[in-house]
């Protein structure tokens, strides 16, 4: 998304509202402590902040689930829709109104199953937002049953022995949607990353799409456990196109110069699976963008009017 | 032969089929009569016959596309009984409208005359057979070569027969071919004008072997109207309604027998300021319009009725959250994916009650093609003022059906006006309803001051998830009270006939024509029954069952399914009733009847003539036991 905060301009000398974090935020977030959502709900508020985005101005659309209630902590317009369908609500509301920021946030289950038409639909229309995926490969809300990101072995309410199919990989599967323009993955317990990731997203003029991994502190506290004890095991993805977050050179060694531009090597370094790769895989900021191909000039009632009769005469007796 | 041989016959109406193999043209043939008997003065009405595919194989009763024009001197509001006179490709598609008792017994025939000495053996034989079948009726058969003279006047006879079967037509019913030939260079103006010329010429060519060959015509007065009139079918009218009630989003995904609205909207809609957006699928149609109607746009959705099972969770949330939202669902048989082309009354109970929780929305049935266009107007007027689902229940029969109605004179104001985006005052919540009416103000993003996120979940004023007790009684006790308030407008329905009398007849929607049609002729008789059609199924029309009361006997006629007493199993216990009678039967608590059918065509106003009489006789019996 391009960062627009002209509003802010001081042109008849009011006072400059400037906005802190913590005035994007409206009442205290019900999630479990240790829930991977606060520190997305963190991060955006920070971006929200860094581009001073009027709040009546951004409209934040999710489905169901734990990180669907995103909308109703974050002081802005929110559509809380239901299960699965975020991003036809978003899709539609882009194209009713291209000047409003819109964020669209869901779950693994929301986006990767029940939603899973739409979210490659929405990839293909590449609509202007930005889509996050807060994944802790689990269903949280309904408690514990497996979702198409739980890996393959995990135990659930559903899957009491294991999860006994190979884990949907969400980056694959959106690098192979056509006019996919902006790929990413961060995780939620490396909070600077998360930040620099969703700043490139929200920069960038199409459909971002950020999968955020996270764990749920109740049914999948280990799932990223390895990574986080060891950051030898996660490899950065730097680019200047992309995210490349120097204070975290020191902790995280592994580190790979990748042109986001480049599809082939996304979808290689996707498939790959020696190492947890964080980073931008994809970005292209020339794509069709859906509302704009889209865009028609309005025209006035009484235009209307006179153009409905002349269609009228085609059809006069 | 010559001129003073011909005998031609005055009558108020007629009945025309024309009947071919897909892909023969028949439509086109049609279409072009009908628009010309139009645009003479006479009354219209135009039933497409069309099979569910492509192009099936042909010469086969079951791939028979056609097109039944009646026209008359007056108005004419149905599809009426049988037809009088058909014209026929082959003795195949022919026999499939024999089976199907649509044409009278002494119907004209014209027939093309290739396959009765086909080089084929198995074509011979087919022929043979078909017309030993059909010999049961008096028919009166007149082979026409219509392969071999459209060959005079174009290298593939395949392709023009429409144009030549056009002439004939136009010659037997004296049509003014002045009107015809303005039509086709119309339908080519894009093409070379080599291609108008031809087809012209095929049509003359079929008036002068008509009047070569044919001793006979009809003579249907015709009498231009007072007012303006314009010709066109309800998916047409009801795209047209769309833009002029200032709609500016139809989201929509293929689905017979509604696709066509958004094929006129997509022709043109763009250069009314609107879109037609294609989504991946019936839920996400539902959902981007839902999102368009979020952000302030006026949005529609169009669908039949296996995409409205689909969008009925989207429709709850619609409900819910009080996003206005008009919901277009063209009617076909059902349930599943049961008869696409095919008419039916068959989805008012799920559009008024298709998915959990209560849901309460406005249901309208247009009558007309004519209601078609008003009605999206209504339907947008009362989605917004009420924050609420609006579903137009049309169907097959209006949405391909063609007919003429008085011009609309174009209201500005239909258009609706801009939201109050102004400032939200301190204090106003998402929800501030006002407890008497259940109504708020509708707050869209971008407007200052009225941040607030909208739930499906239950909530409280604020718009906050609430599952307290006495927010989610308040919400839905509001919900519901919008419907009260809107009932509180409307009129009690006109009865058509006496107010009082032996039996009323009630109608929804696209059966009115045919009701009022086969009252008159029980009328005519001395019968004392009258009819009355509802527009409004959800909330009804006040006073019904005032006047319901003043009839001995009250039934409904509709094209759905009912069970018949006295089947196996079938008792006064276990019968299922028409959908329109378990609706009124509930909300009048009186022992209404009901007489329904499925047969895939609209109804015909003798069968409904048929059953007014035998309901009639049974209230004089008394009751059997």
């Amino acid at each position: 998304m391009s960062s627009i905060a002209l509003s802010l301009l001081d042109i008849e000398g009011e006072e400059i509202k400037c906005f802190e974090a913590e005035d994007y935020q409206t009442r205290v977030a019900k999630w479990c402590s240790g829930c991977g959502d606060f520190g997305a709900l963190n991060a955006v508020k920070r971006l929200l902040a860094k581009e001073q985005l009027q709040p009546e101005k951004m409209a934040f659309v999710s489905g169901i689930g734990c990180s669907s209630r995103f909308p109703h902590y974050v002081n802005a317009y929110g559509f809380h829709g239901i299960h699965g369908r975020a991003l036809p609500i978003a899709t539609g509301l882009k194209l009713a109104r291209p000047e409003l920021d819109v964020f669209v946030v869901m779950g693994d289950g929301d986006c990767t199953s029940i939603g899973a038409g739409h979210w490659i639909h929405a990839t293909r229309y590449n609509a202007n937002m930005t889509a996050l995926l807060l994944d802790n490969n689990i269903y949280g809300l309904t408690k514990n049953q497996t979702s198409p990101t739980t890996p393959i072995g995990y135990a659930s309410n559903t899957s009491p022995r294991g999860s006994v199919l190979p884990a949907l990989d969400p980056l694959q599967a959106t690098l192979g949607v056509s006019n996919a323009s902006f790929v990413a993955q961060t995780a939620d317990w490396i909070p600077a990353h998360l930040y620099a990731t969703l700043q490139a997203a929200y920069e960038h003029p199409g459909f971002s799409f950020v999968r955020i991994l996270q764990r749920c502190p109740k049914f999948t506290p280990d799932v990223f456990l390895d990574n986080v004890k060891n950051p030898d095991l996660t490899e950065l993805l730097i680019h200047e196109n992309g995210v490349d977050v120097p204070s975290l050179e020191q902790l995280y060694k592994s580190r790979r110069v990748h042109d986001p531009k480049n599809i082939d090597d996304a979808r290689a370094l996707a498939q790959r699976t020696d190492m947890l790769r964080l980073g931008v895989f994809f970005r292209d900021d020339n794509f069709p963008v859906y509302e704009e191909v889209r865009a028609v000039q309005p025209v006035s009632a009484d235009e209307k009017v006179v153009r409905l009769n002349q269609e009228f005469d085609r059809y006069g007796v | 032969m010559t001129d003073n041989k011909i005998k031609v016959t005055e009558v108020p109406e007629h009945t025309v089929e024309i009947v071919t193999n897909s892909g023969e043209g028949a439509q086109k043939c049609a279409q072009l009569f009908g628009q010309t008997c139009a645009k003479m003065g006479n009354g219209v009405w135009t039933v497409e016959i069309i099979p569910a595919e492509i192009e099936p194989p042909s010469r086969h009763v079951t791939s028979t596309s056609g097109n039944i024009i009646r026209f008359g001197t007056e108005k004419v509001t149905n599809w009426g009984d049988q037809s009088k006179l058909v014209v026929a490709f082959n003795e195949q598609v022919l026999l499939s409208r024999h089976r199907l008792h649509s044409m009278q017994d002494d119907c004209i025939i014209l027939l093309e005359s290739m396959w009765a000495d086909h080089e084929e053996e198995l074509i011979r034989e087919e022929y043979a057979a078909a017309m030993e079948e059909m010999s049961s009726k008096n028919y009166r058969f007149v082979m026409v070569p219509i392969e071999e003279e459209t060959a005079k006047i174009v290298d593939n006879p395949q392709i023009g027969k429409n144009m030549f079967a056009l002439g004939i037509l136009a010659e037997i019913y004296q049509r003014d071919v002045s009107i015809i030939e303005r039509q086709i260079a119309h339908i080519f103006r894009h093409k070379a004008a080599k291609i108008t010329e031809v087809n012209i010429e095929l049509v003359h060519h079929g008036q002068a072997w008509a009047r070569e060959n044919l001793d006979f015509q009809f003579n249907i007065e015709s009498v231009q109207a007072e007012e303006e009139r314009v010709v066109m079918n309800g998916n047409q009218a009801a795209a047209l309604g769309a833009i002029a009630a200032g709609m500016e989003i139809c989201a929509m995904y293929p689905i017979t027998p509604a696709t066509s609205v958004s094929h006129e909207l997509s022709d043109i809609f763009e250069s009314y300021g609107g879109m037609v957006h294609q989504a991946e699928d019936e839920i996400a149609a539902a959902g981007v319009a839902l999102g368009a109607s979020y952000g302030g746009k006026v949005a529609l959705t169009v669908t039949s009725g296996p995409g409205l099972a689909l969008k009925s969770e989207f429709l709850g949330l619609a409900i819910m959250v009080e996003i206005p939202l008009v919901v277009l669902d063209v009617q076909r048989g059902g349930p599943s994916t049961g008869l696409p082309t095919k008419v039916e009354q068959s989805d008012l109970l799920a559009a008024l009650y298709g998915q959990p929780g209560d849901a309460p929305r406005v249901v309208i049935a247009p009558r007309t093609i004519e209601d078609c266009f008003h009605s999206m107007i209504t339907a947008r007027r009362i989605a917004e003022t009420f924050r609420c689902v609006v579903i137009v229940l049309t169907d097959a029969n209006l949405a391909t059906g063609v007919q003429q109605f008085t011009r609309p004179d174009f209201d500005v104001r239909w258009q609706g006006e801009p939201i109050d985006a102004s400032p939200v005052p301190e204090g106003l919540r998402p929800y501030d309803w006002d407890l008497e009416t259940g109504m708020s103000r509708r707050i869209i993003p971008g407007t200052p001051g009225g941040q607030h996120t909208v739930t499906g979940l239950a909530h409280d004023e604020e718009s906050r998830v609430s599952y307290d007790p006495w927010s989610n009684e308040l919400g839905q006790r509001m919900r519901s009270r919008k419907l009260a308030v809107f009932q509180s407008t409307l009129m009690p329905p006109p009865v058509y006939g006496d107010e009082e009398g032996d039996l009323l007849v009630v109608g929804w929607g696209s059966t009115q024509g045919a009701i009022e049609e086969a009252v008159d002729r029980a009328r005519a008789e001395g019968r004392k029954v009258s009819t009355c059609q509802l527009t409004f199924l959800s909330p009804f029309e006040p006073g019904l069952k005032a006047i319901f009361s003043k009839f001995r006997k009250v039934i409904t006629v509709e094209i759905n399914y009912s069970d018949n007493v006295g089947d196996p199993y079938i008792t006064e216990e276990t019968r299922r009733y028409g959908q329109l009678c378990w609706l009124l039967r509930a909300h009048t608590l009186i022992d209404i009847e009901n007489w329904t059918s499925v047969p895939g065509q609209p109804l015909r106003p003798n069968d409904i003539y048929n059953s007014i009489i035998e309901h009639i006789e049974a209230i004089d019996k008394g009751p059997s036991t």
